[in-house]
């Protein structure tokens, strides 16, 4: 009886303890069977008669469920309330064996000790038990209390990091606000210092062209005077009364002093146009997009750029390709401007060939060299595409992500300011909307690439 | 008739003389010479009512064209010359100025000769 109360009670301890109903249900099992044969065995104890050997039954079952508790490890929390029921097993046991053993005499003598220390185990047991379950219900409530904690803890945590999710959000917002602010500034300081340097240069050029135009005019006026007065002394011999050979010679010389004063003027005339055109470069940039026929600024400036780069050395030269789409017409852009672009960019490319053809010379790679730089336009679904290619030195990736920042670049100290592709690189994106992209092959060949987007109305 | 030309450029002179040869041969024109507008203002002291048209240039060291227009334009109230500015600066500012302050007709250097002999014989004639 008193083992039935042990292990029904255990069982019932173990599976409310472990929570085996939703936590180990192959336990559950096995617990639940364990309870039907402790019912069993109760029943059958009382059904043989409270038979002895029913009793000693119970030894290999309960000690079989000890067994299971000290072996497996999920039964650990439950091991120390197990451990109460050793007294009492044990008082079971040696009560049991005495029984047997002993004489019955001595047995019934001292069978009333053994009964008291039974009970006493018993109430061991239960005392073991329901200390246990004290604590186990002062530890819960611990356990809740932390767990409430925990919660108020995680919601305080979650709330200061969206706070800081937010904070960080806005500062990275400022933060971008403020470099996009910066990198404006900087390239505002950029344009500043090159309008500045273009505006002196245009100031001094448009002083130099004044200066020269003033005797130009002279030299162009007194020629064409001269030969309006070599007319009136032709017609002046004429009438004198000269031997005809005297005159026809006199006539001679004054057809050629009125051609040479002819060619005096029509030289004059070439250099005028040369000033004239001065004057034209240095004015400053009206602002206000004007139809400019984009062709024929390429290719002004593609000649103006290889010329320029000839004056300062005389063995280069480079074949210059044009393919140029003639459907293109005048499009609305700051020629000017685009001017400069152009200049900066074949200046480029041919600074490029002309230093590979150095390289090549120096130590030769490619036999059989051609320089050559190209420029393409066309104009394709309202864009005009410009590109210009050149097979020069090309440029690595390193070189080619800082080419558009201000005063970067990779010539020789006081050959470059570094502010020609960033300038262009405003005035197509700025003033004209577009794209300036580049594609480098390094050694091989660079493109630059202008897209430029052409409102409907122009078409 | 009397025509005053202003012009720092010395050269002026000749080329006037020789651009302008026959007219002067036949008594068309008469031309006298300055060389600043200082000069100018000398000169006409002396031959205020000969003279019929000024050719002044703008920009000269000294009293400028324009300072030079407005002087004439003050001190001659009655039977005013005719006044044309020449200037190598055909900026509009120049244009206006020189409108503004009474100058009768503004040419551009280089001065196309064939022009201006056109326009004193219209001014001749008429």
């Amino acid at each position: 009886m008193e083992f039935f109360l042990l292990t029904f009670f255990l069982i019932q301890f173990i599976r409310k303890r472990l929570e085996t109903a939703t936590k180990l249900p192959e336990w559950e099992k096995l617990l639940i069977g364990a309870r039907y044969v402790s019912i069993g065995l109760v029943a059958a104890f009382y059904i043989f008669d409270e038979s002895k050997l029913v009793t000693w039954l119970w030894y290999p079952f309960v000690g079989y469920i000890m067994w299971i508790i000290f072996t497996k490890d999920v039964f650990k929390p439950v091991r120390s309330l197990a451990q109460g029921a050793f007294p009492f097993i044990a008082i079971a046991l040696f009560t049991d064996f005495a029984e047997l053993i002993v004489p019955h005499k001595l047995y019934s003598q001292y069978s009333d000790y053994l009964v008291t220390a039974k009970v006493f185990a018993f109430i061991w047991l239960f005392a073991v038990w329901y200390n246990s379950q004290k604590q186990q219900r002062i530890l819960d409530k611990e356990r809740e209390e932390q767990r409430i904690k925990d919660e108020v803890n995680q919601a305080k945590k979650e709330a200061l990091e969206y706070l800081v999710t937010e904070r960080t959000i806005e500062l990275t917002r400022q933060k971008e606000e403020l470099q996009k602010t910066l990198d404006e500034l900087k390239s505002t300081q950029v344009q500043l210092i090159q309008s500045e340097k273009m505006a002196s240069l245009g100031e001094l050029t448009a002083g130099i062209a004044h200066e020269i135009q003033n005797p130009l005019n002279f030299v162009n006026n007194f020629s064409e005077v001269s030969v309006e007065l070599c007319q009136e002394l032709e017609e002046e011999i004429q009438k004198t009364s000269l031997p005809e050979a005297d005159k026809e010679y006199i006539a001679g010389i004054i057809s050629d002093l009125s051609q040479n004063q002819q060619k005096i003027t029509h030289h004059g005339k070439r250099a005028d146009s040369i000033v004239k055109g001065m004057l034209q470069h240095s004015r400053t940039s009206s602002g206000h997009k004007e139809p400019t026929d984009i062709n024929a600024l390429a290719d002004e400036y593609m000649r103006l750029a290889y010329h320029g780069l000839r004056a300062k050395d005389k063995e280069f030269n480079a074949a210059l390709v044009t393919d140029f789409d003639p459907t293109i017409g005048k499009v609305d852009v700051l020629p000017q401007d685009l001017g400069r672009v152009f200049l900066n960019l074949f200046t480029n490319a041919f600074y490029a060939v002309a230093e590979k053809k150095r390289l090549n010379r120096d130590n030769p790679v490619i036999t059989d060299y051609k320089p050559e730089v190209k420029v393409i336009t066309k104009m394709f679904a309202n864009k005009l595409y410009i590109r210009v290619i050149d097979n020069g030195t090309g440029m690595p990736e390193s070189v080619k992500a800082k080419i558009f920042q201000p005063f970067f670049t990779t010539k020789p100290t006081g050959q470059g300011t570094g502010l020609g592709l960033s300038m262009s690189y405003d005035i197509i994106t700025k003033s004209h909307d577009g794209l300036l992209d580049v594609t480098s092959i390094p050694g091989e060949s660079t493109e630059f690439k202008i897209t430029i987007p052409i409102s409907t109305k122009e078409i | 008739m009397k025509i005053l030309v202003v012009d720092d450029e010395m050269d002026v002179q000749a080329l006037f003389e020789q651009k302008f040869r026959r007219e002067i041969r036949n008594g068309e024109f008469q031309f006298s010479f300055a060389f600043s507008g200082e000069e100018a203002i000398n000169y006409l002291e002396g031959h205020a009512s000969e003279i019929v048209m000024i050719l002044s240039d703008i920009n000269m060291p000294g009293m400028s064209g324009i300072e030079l227009l407005k002087k004439i334009r003050k001190d001659n109230p009655l039977a005013p010359p005719v006044v044309m500015m020449i200037t190598a600066y055909g900026d509009t500012d120049n244009y206006s100025q020189a409108m503004e302050f009474g100058a009768d007709d503004f040419l551009t250097k280089p001065v196309n000769f064939t022009e201006l002999k056109q326009k004193l014989q219209e001014r001749y004639e008429g």
